[in-house]
């Protein structure tokens, strides 16, 4: 367990290090979510109608949201990038706790992903969101987006096995993470949809979560989403943990 | 405790009958359809350099693969420095290097970086790490260029970081898959000082390569694999007697003179001289003596020589012999080239 906790860190450390050094990721993190955020306010804002809230109020917690999931990409490509490079093999021959390369990897996630969150949450600020509730719920927000962010940064490490290419990671992760973070809550409320994709968005876990922020950060009625966006995280990760592991030794030659 | 003498007996492990670091026995592993190891049999005493040679697609990786207990094989048994690679595989990863294929390093990371990660990933405290990281680079060349990050490394720097990763821990035992691919002459000749030094050291090395001169230079024995199976295995003068003897090999002046050439030297070959383009070649009887002979003979017969000489088969010839094909390349590639 020591040792667990030992190599996860030190994999941690080796992510988090070269972050500087590769200024694409890092613009990845900060330039490309500020981007999105004035595109939505400025570009859609004025033709959404978020009935109760401005429409800086209503997508920054629906933003954030979605720029978390996309953080675990850098695991996927990154991950990918060791198999095809050999660091992989070269881990698997050395006698570290087997999953601390993807706990180690996840774990940098969450950094590069706080960073992201703190990024957005100060341009939304700058063009005119506010928090409306106690601070107690909006760190309780922080740590449902860093939980959740956790959970899908699993589900990018399986994938980030599977593929064939860093460019295949790129693309799959695209196509199954842009719309369900598009059909959710997110950007739009769910009532303005057609009827079909509210029925989908309504049990999409992107919704839920996206409204357990504005719960928590503007006072939106909770319903059972807070405690929804928690089981959600924790059931991705129970599952999509033991897969990526399995998936990690299985490739180490089933040990 | 009756169950740990149980199943102990029930293993029925077999006693090392000698003290090969190295020991594989009957290794089989499938890919789907394909036997990429169909019964492969290995073993390297203590201090001495395995060669397994092979063109591409032989099952040279994935033998190293299976010994470095990154896969596990579906038959067959495998002991590394006293250790089962497939029971004791945690136990065996301290005492192994790996040098695989690729140049496995972290390109955003410095030679300092990628050399401690792998060292605290070891269990090295920091410090030890670092301190270690700092001897290998001195040793390898490398101290300047430790604080870069390896991207901007050449292709010889970067197998020189290779592999001194894989010798952060000391390894009793080092496994070396194709070394020296891709590298210069220069970097090569280098490389292969550094392995020869690891060997006086005692180290025990297994190294696959498809470059015979590579194999002749650095193994003490030589196993050659196609098709997933070891097809001979020797030192390297074994295997070139078993394609025979030493060649005499002549050149002449004038390839019209090569039938009086034949017929000249044929008392002294053990099989009828070959020409061609002016070349005669032929398998001497009796290696002493014998350039000395040709000459004389050539002389009283009148025939003017440009170059005379007596050659040993190559481990080309050899791997030709025993295979029917070419060492260097696989036969997909020559498909390509055409």
């Amino acid at each position: 367990m020591r040792r667990l906790v030992s190599d996860t860190l030190v994999i941690a450390e080796r992510n988090l290090v070269r972050l500087p050094r590769a200024p694409d990721l890092l613009l990845a993190f900060t330039v490309q979510p500020i981007m999105f955020v004035l595109l939505f306010v400025y570009v859609f804002g004025g033709a959404i109608s978020t009935p109760g809230y401005s429409y800086v109020d209503f997508l920054i917690p629906g933003i954030i949201v979605q720029n978390i999931a996309f953080g675990g990409f850098v695991t996927a490509i990154g991950l990918n990038e060791d198999l095809h490079k050999g660091l992989i093999d070269r881990f698997r021959s050395l006698p570290m706790a087997r999953p601390a390369v993807l706990a180690g990897r996840t774990l940098a996630d969450v950094v590069t992903n706080t960073l992201s969150v703190v990024v957005l949450v100060i341009t939304g600020l700058i063009i005119g969101f506010s928090f409306s509730t106690s601070a107690g719920e909006i760190l309780a927000g922080f740590g449902i987006l860093l939980l959740f962010g956790y959970a899908f940064s699993w589900v990018f490490a399986l994938l980030g096995l599977l593929v064939n290419s860093p460019e295949s990671a790129n693309s799959l992760g695209f196509i199954a993470v842009f719309p369900l973070t598009f059909i959710s809550s997110a950007f739009v409320p769910v009532d303005s949809m057609p009827e079909a994709l509210q029925w989908f968005a309504d049990i999409n876990p992107f919704t839920i979560v996206v409204d357990a922020m504005r719960a928590l950060w503007l006072g939106a009625p909770a319903g059972n989403s807070i405690w929804g966006a928690v089981a959600w995280s924790l059931v991705i990760l129970a599952v999509f943990a033991p897969l990526a592991v399995a998936r990690y030794r299985r490739a180490a030659g089933g040990r | 405790m009756t169950t740990n003498l149980q199943d102990r007996a029930m293993r029925s492990e077999p006693p090392l009958t000698n003290d090969a670091t190295i020991r594989v026995r009957g290794v089989v592993k499938h890919y789907g359809e394909v036997r990429a190891l169909d019964g492969v049999d290995l073993e390297a005493a203590p201090g001495t350099v395995l060669g397994l040679l092979g063109p591409n697609g032989a099952g040279k990786t994935t033998a190293v693969r299976v010994m470095t207990t990154l896969l596990k094989p579906d038959a067959g048994e495998i002991t590394v420095a006293g250790l089962d690679a497939i029971r004791d595989a945690a136990r065996l990863r301290e005492r192994i290097g790996l040098a695989g294929q690729y140049a496995a390093v972290d390109e955003n990371l410095t030679g300092v970086e990628n050399l401690t990660m792998v060292g605290r990933l070891y269990g090295m405290p920091r410090a030890a790490a670092k301190q270690r990281a700092r001897e290998l680079l001195e040793r390898f060349d490398l101290s300047e260029a430790g604080t870069r990050p390896a991207r901007g490394y050449s292709g010889g720097m970067r197998r020189r970081l290779d592999l001194a990763a894989a010798l952060v821990a000391r390894p009793p035992v080092l496994f070396l898959d194709e070394p020296t691919t891709g590298l210069d002459p220069r970097s090569r000749l280098a490389l292969w000082e550094t392995i020869e030094g690891l060997v006086a050291d005692g180290t025990t090395v297994l190294l696959t390569t498809q470059y015979l001169d590579e194999a002749d230079r650095l193994a003490d024995r030589i196993a050659v694999i196609d098709h997933g199976k070891v097809i001979a295995d020797g030192t390297s003068d074994e295997l070139k007697d078993r394609v025979g003897g030493e060649r005499l090999e002549i050149k002449l002046s004038d390839g019209a003179q090569a039938d009086v050439v034949r017929e000249t030297l044929a008392p002294m070959a053990a099989e009828p001289p070959f020409s061609e383009d002016g070349l005669v070649k032929l398998t001497v009887r009796q290696r002493t003596g014998s350039i000395v002979e040709a000459v004389r003979r050539l002389d009283e017969a009148g025939v003017g020589v440009d170059d005379i000489g007596l050659k040993r088969p190559t481990l080309d010839d050899v791997f030709l012999t025993l295979t029917g094909h070419a060492a260097e390349e696989s036969d997909d590639q020559q498909e390509e080239q055409r």
